[in-house]
């Protein structure tokens, strides 16, 4: 094995592209969740942005029309789950993977006509001076907007829920929805707000596996990053910088499997394609073992119905 | 006005018995593909295929196809519809439908199947393929005089005889024209994953390779190409709108001619189980425009290439070759025979990395 071969640089700069879509339904997620509400929909809400992202650029020409639809559709379908869930009471664990489904089918037959069609060329920010620093330019700041903006939205997610007064009463929503609606805060209206953050991100993750990554539209083209992305925020212990460090590290595994076989490397390739998942599932056993602090980041409220009764 | 309403009426009601009649004279013919049929490579080839059918047979052959249909259990249900519902004959146009293909089968005798890329037959299935490697020879001949880095890409599906085959053939004319050529081979397992696909392709760019040549059914291989500003083949079918520029050629699979003559014998009462494997001669392998970038020496041996397999003269395995673990396979003056290639499961001598088992 030649580990020579491997181009460290750009490895990293791939790394930062490739963790974006898992990123941004994250962090979308980590809200959703904060304030109790457990939406198993990422997946169906991340490759409706993807169709919804790539039609919508591929008619306007506009890459920024494109990620504004992808947010819009993911958020409009995120609404389903919301007023299944939150006016109507419905189980949240099914009606999310209902919402997977759906959203599977559906972006299917919204994307019928875009099969096979050459998507638009989204272009790196154009930096300056910053793009042309060694080393740390071709890793950090030779990309497009929305890598950029990903890390924005963690920063602002962080800084929200940690030092704004609506922040302190999402988090309190998603502790104790009971405690929350006595002291006369809408808890219904909080979280379809939360929900639809969610879907918002979720879309735009899609998006960007559709308009940057690949970019072409092909019917279940997410392939389980929306799994992934849940698995994330777990993995993050509702911390948004968690998330980053997290989605960062799925996203290296991936590329580098494909790195480490195109050097040589004589590790089999089955294990290779299945070890971002297998640390997911150790990650999971570590958290849930019940010892330190990590177990008890979980939201209280998380998954329970809320009914003003009581 | 009543008059008028009674003869639509009796218009109509010939109109449907005409129509119905004619149904039961129409041969039925199902296709079943692997990917979406605007994958643009592999599965849009064979749905050319069937539309070339019906514009054989017009009204006389009606056609019925799913497309993404998964290898396995699923496979085996969407047949046993088609044959329920009335198919005379079924083309499944995947490796991995070979045992679905003859379980199906097996409770429909009547039915014809023709599975293709397969090596299993039964008295109402035949298999068909396409001599791929010829084509690969011609590309792995110019990918050698190409390659500025001495770096190919190989973006590999599943460890096939197929697939395989492929990357010998590729790797024996690229290392013929160019001594220090290496070919760096990815498998992604998927036949179609397009961002699967794209990051194997950067995978393959970052570390060196400047020519990619892919056996996977889409075309973000060939998008990425473009992107970063090198070249690559196109896969099953002409990808030339996603690489404009980055297009060397393409490997195009041509089924209509075959497609047409298995539903004539269909229609015909010839219809016999066969296995057939047909290369460039017949047009079942061709070729797509060669770009410009290809310098004009190098063209005119890459077709003379292809005139040499067409003709018989030359095989693209011809000794002497040896095996990757350095034992000799072909002597001097021998060439390969079907049965070893049908089954091929190992390296030629000079490929780095193994096949994964």
């Amino acid at each position: 094995m030649d580990l020579s071969a491997i181009n460290w640089l750009t490895l990293l700069a791939s790394l930062m592209v490739a963790a974006t879509p898992i990123l941004l339904a994250g962090i979308g997620e980590l809200v959703v969740e904060k304030s109790g509400v457990l939406n198993l929909g990422v997946e169906g809400m991340m490759i409706t942005g993807a169709i919804c992202g790539f039609a919508a650029a591929y008619n306007t020409q506009s890459a920024f029309v494109g990620f504004a639809a992808a947010a819009a559709g993911g958020a409009a379908l995120s609404m389903i789950f919301g007023l299944m869930t939150q006016v109507l009471m419905s189980n949240q664990v099914a009606t999310g993977l209902a919402l997977t489904l759906f959203g599977l089918g559906f972006s299917a037959l919204l994307g019928q006509s875009y099969i096979g069609i050459k998507g638009i060329e989204v272009s790196a920010v154009p930096l300056g001076p910053l793009a042309d620093i060694p080393v740390l330019g071709p890793v950090l700041f030779q990309h497009d907007a929305v890598v950029y903006v990903a890390i924005a939205l963690v920063a602002s997610v962080w800084a929200f829920l940690k030092f704004t007064r609506a922040g302190l009463t999402l988090r309190a929503v998603g502790e104790n929805h009971d405690a929350a609606h006595a002291l006369g805060y809408k808890v219904v209206l909080i979280r379809l707000a939360a929900i639809g953050f969610g879907g918002a991100c979720a879309g735009l993750g899609g998006a960007y596996l559709s308009l940057v990554r690949v970019p072409q539209w092909t019917e279940g083209m997410t392939a389980g990053a929306g799994w992934i992305a849940l698995a994330l925020v777990v993995f993050a212990s509702w911390r948004p910088w968690r998330v980053l460090i997290g989605a960062y590290l799925f996203g290296g595994i991936t590329v580098l499997q494909l790195n480490l076989q195109a050097a040589g490397a004589k590790i089999p390739v089955e294990y290779l394609s299945m070890s971002p998942y297998v640390i997911t599932i150790i990650v999971l056993v570590v958290m849930s073992s019940g010892r330190g602090r990590a177990a008890l980041a979980a939201p209280a409220a998380l998954g329970r119905v809320f009914h003003k009764s009581g | 006005m009543k008059l008028h309403s009674i003869l639509t009426g009796a218009a109509l009601a010939l109109g449907l018995a005409a129509s119905g009649a004619m149904a039961q004279d129409k041969t039925k013919v199902g296709f079943i593909y692997v990917g979406p049929v605007g994958d643009f490579g592999w599965s849009y080839e064979h749905n050319e295929g069937r539309l070339a059918v019906e514009e054989a047979f017009g009204d006389s052959v009606e056609t019925v196809f799913q497309e993404s249909v998964p290898e396995g259990a699923d496979a085996e249900r969407v047949m046993t519809q088609m044959a329920l519902s009335g198919a005379d004959l079924i083309f499944s146009t995947s490796f991995g439908y070979m045992d679905p293909t003859l379980n199906v089968a097996a409770k429909f005798p009547d039915v014809k199947f023709e599975h293709a890329t397969g090596f299993k037959r039964a008295d109402n299935v035949s298999t068909y393929s396409a001599r791929f490697y010829e084509g690969r020879a011609v590309i792995g001949h110019i990918a050698g005089k190409m390659t500025e880095t001495n770096t190919v890409g190989y973006i590999a599906s599943f460890p096939i005889p197929e697939v395989i085959r492929g990357i010998n053939s590729a790797y024996i004319h690229a290392k013929k024209v160019n001594p220090d050529v290496e070919f760096k081979v990815v498998w992604v397992y998927t036949w179609f994953d397009p961002a699967k696909e794209a990051d194997a392709a950067n995978a393959l760019i970052e570390q060196g390779a400047d020519v990619i040549m892919q056996h996977t059914d889409s075309t973000a291989p060939m998008t990425i190409a473009e992107e970063k500003g090198i070249v690559a083949f196109g896969q099953a079918s002409d990808m030339k709108n996603f690489g404009p520029t980055a297009q060397l050629t393409a490997i195009i699979d041509d089924w209509a001619p075959y497609y047409v003559s298995r539903v004539k014998a269909v229609m015909d009462g010839t219809w016999e189980s066969t296995d057939t494997w047909d290369g460039i001669e017949p047009g079942m392998v061709a070729f797509a425009e060669m770009s410009d970038k290809i310098p004009a020496d190098v063209r005119a041996e890459a077709e003379q290439m292809i005139e040499d397999i067409k003709s018989g003269a030359y095989h693209p395995f011809s000794g002497p070759l040896n095996k990757q673990d350095g034992s000799a396979w072909l002597a001097e003056g021998e060439t390969a025979d079907d049965g070893t290639l049908a089954g091929m499961n190992f390296y030629v001598e000079g490929l780095e990395g193994e096949i994964p088992q």
